[in-house]
């Protein structure tokens, strides 16, 4: 579903990605891990299509369409969907303006009719008790002197509401306790499904005990250095990515 | 002779030849005297005075004003009192059509006590003590050109007023509706609320304009509102997008008063806006909130100035400002906290947001301060659309004209969410937002 080739993006000039190579098929769960300033996020941002980085070489295909020609808008109502670092507060527009907004916006494009008010408050009242979120949030502006785990939570909530075909999960664990994470966790794996393939990014092994990947992914200096199971999470977890860095760096060719 | 002089005199020569100013009670006559005297010294403001600097008046003076003949019932007036509907009528209204009272519009009887509100013509004729203790006491014609002009041809307004300890429970609304006519009209709303000690009342002034049509308001509002009284007032300008208005609001308010002003500007070819508090009293509370949203070649200018003159007041002001298209916006915002003010504390801030290359905002906080016991902060901002935010409703599904749209409306609703009356905010809130479609609308089109 999605094959991204040769990836090179950079911000500000500064070259960031240099030559991901990654497949993701219907149904699979892909954790890529890696330490601070390896690219995670910007990965993550490029194929939601934040303008703030430009993609210099490379492609992404996904369901046989050229991704990056696409506005993030667009990307969104084919399906795919961004789980935010960082979610951001957007002061006076409701919750549930936004998000009625958002899910009519998804179903037009998929050619299904709008939801009227009562559908859509069925349809949010039942997602939101697979992230045990209370109801009021929803009254009030986009995570709006929301707490950093109701944020997160507020990020699942609404991937369950909008139920994407590829989900993009951008540290979603970081600053969690470990209530929140088990919270967060359920909410997604609620979610995995046959139809629907996760990128799950993550700075620490420790979500990978809730969300257990197919695969895992080491990002590092903007280039995929090591694939494997789930097993290479705990392995990371044991000896630290210094030892993926010193990997790498003995063979630098290896993954040119 | 320059258009500013020969426009002067325009106005001089009518107030000479016009003998029906005879309406209202002798001592009225010496104001309206003093008031043309003052304007013939004045003459129009040019971008010299300070005041003035970036808010060019000549395209008032291109037009030879004269007042508009009475139609106040015809079908072109109801026509537009239904289109008004749009606002809501309230059930206590005085209606004016093209700057006539139109009693049959007009709704005053389930006002009960002794509260009074009729037309300032009828107020004229009936003399209460109140309209000479109160009447041009406080707006400044002696150095507003437009202040002396409205107080030179005042005739006709609204009057209001609230006895000690009465509460006016429903909005009252001071509707002025511009239809436009034959030649390009002028008017001169002259309004005043009094507001006895203790007492209560909400006054929603909202002037509406025929699309298209040419025309010029120049309005005067005074308020005073006594010992502990609260005022709440609203004011909404959508008039054409041809027009002009140019108004003044001046409060003067009592000990432990608590006055709230809302000014919501949205239409007009250029709208200037003073609104002024006086905080003549100890204790007083004073919340000067403004919205102001321009686009096209729209011009407006919103001045406010509160003086703080004895101590323990407080004083909130939030101005926010929303310029699109090659519109231009001009926010000067003065707090003059006087020697015999201590503890007092005030609080200013003016944003502004623009949303295209050619949109300009000017702002001039401006704090003048003669005490040291005092707590007083301002500040003020322009920015664009927040690009995080843009994102984010973008990486949902959300259209990017629709995602700006939601933007523009969030950073104008912090104004419309301090509106206490949940009738008046449903209704200002509406049409924030249609005027933001409508707005974004015109620009897919455009594009």
């Amino acid at each position: 579903m999605l094959e991204i080739k040769n990836l090179h993006a950079s911000a500000a000039k500064k070259s960031i990605l240099r030559g991901i190579n990654l497949s993701v098929r219907v149904g699979e769960v892909h954790a890529v891990m890696g330490p601070n300033g390896s690219g995670k996020s910007t990965l993550a941002h490029v194929l939601s299509g934040r303008e703030t980085y430009q993609v210099t070489a490379g492609e992404v295909i996904y369901e046989g369409k050229n991704l990056l020609e696409m506005s993030p808008e667009e990307r969104a109502r084919e399906g795919i969907f961004l789980a935010f670092q960082y979610p951001v507060e957007i002061p006076g527009v409701s919750t549930t303006y936004f998000l009625k907004a958002a899910v009519n916006a998804v179903r037009k494009h998929r050619g299904l009719e709008e939801l009227d008010a009562m559908d859509f408050l069925a349809l949010v009242k039942e997602k939101m008790k697979w992230v045990e979120m209370e109801q009021e949030l929803l009254n009030r502006s986009i995570n709006d002197g929301f707490s950093g785990g109701e944020k997160k939570r507020n990020e699942v909530f609404q991937m369950a509401v909008l139920d994407p075909k590829l989900a993009i999960l951008d540290e979603t664990d970081s600053g969690l306790d470990i209530d929140a994470l088990k919270i967060v966790a359920q909410g997604v794996n609620a979610l995995r499904s046959e139809e629907r393939a996760m990128i799950v990014i993550t700075h620490y092994q420790r979500l990978l005990n809730y969300i257990v990947p197919d695969f895992v992914h080491v990002l590092y200096d903007g280039r995929i250095v090591k694939s494997g199971g789930k097993e290479l999470a705990e392995e990371l977890e044991a000896r630290g990515y210094d030892w993926v860095k010193e990997g790498v760096e003995a063979a630098p060719q290896a993954n040119a | 002779m320059n258009q500013a002089l020969a426009e002067k005199d325009h106005y001089l020569s009518i107030f000479e030849r016009c003998d029906q100013r005879g309406a209202g009670p002798a001592w009225v006559q010496p104001l309206r005297q003093d008031a043309i005297s003052r304007f013939a010294v004045l003459g129009f403001p040019t971008t010299k005075d300070e005041e003035w600097k970036y808010t060019n008046v000549s395209p008032i003076l291109q037009f030879p004003f004269r007042p508009a003949p009475p139609e106040t019932e015809g079908s072109a007036a109801i026509a537009a009192v239904e289109r008004a509907t749009a606002i809501g009528l309230p059930l206590h209204r005085l209606v004016f059509v093209n700057g006539h009272y139109a009693p049959r519009l007009s709704s005053v009887q389930g006002l009960r006590g002794r509260v009074r509100a009729s037309s300032l013509r009828d107020a004229f004729a009936e003399a209460p003590d109140s309209l000479k203790a109160h009447l041009a006491r406080y707006a400044d014609h002696k150095t507003h050109a437009f202040v002396a002009l409205n107080t030179a041809f005042m005739e006709e307004g609204a009057y209001l007023y609230v006895p000690k300890g009465a509460i006016v429970e429903e909005p009252v609304l001071f509707l002025f509706l511009s239809i436009g006519s034959a030649a390009a009209a002028v008017s001169y709303p002259r309004n005043l609320i009094v507001a006895g000690q203790g007492s209560q009342v909400t006054v929603v002034e909202a002037y509406l304009g025929s699309p298209g049509a040419v025309y010029l308001t120049n309005g005067v509002t005074e308020i005073a509102a006594g010992e502990d009284a609260v005022v709440d007032h609203y004011k909404l300008v959508e008039e054409s997008d041809a027009a002009f208005h140019v108004a003044t609001q001046q409060a003067r308010l009592e000990r432990s008063a608590n006055f709230v002003s809302h000014l919501i500007l949205l239409g007009g070819a250029l709208v200037r806006n003073d609104v002024n508090a006086v905080l003549e009293g100890e204790g007083i509370e004073c919340t000067l909130n403004g919205l102001f949203m321009a686009t096209d070649r729209q011009h407006v200018d919103s001045h406010t100035r509160i003086d703080h003159v004895r101590p323990h007041g407080c004083s909130r002001e939030l101005y926010k400002g929303i310029l699109s298209g090659g519109a231009r916006g001009v926010f000067n915002g003065k707090i003059y906290v006087h020697k015999s003010a201590p503890k007092t504390d005030a609080k200013q801030t003016n944003k502004n947001l623009l949303l295209s290359e050619e949109a300009l905002v000017d702002t001039k906080p401006q704090l003048e301060i003669y005490n040291n016991d005092v707590k007083c902060t301002h500040g003020s901002t322009i920015g664009q659309l927040d690009q995080d935010a843009l994102f984010y409703l973008r990486a949902r599904g959300i259209g990017l004209a629709e995602a700006r749209n939601l933007l523009t409306y969030a950073f104008a609703s912090e104004i419309i969410r301090g509106i206490k009356v949940a009738s008046i905010r449903d209704q200002l809130d509406r049409m924030v937002r249609t005027r933001l479609e409508n707005q974004f609308r015109a620009k897919e089109r455009g594009s």
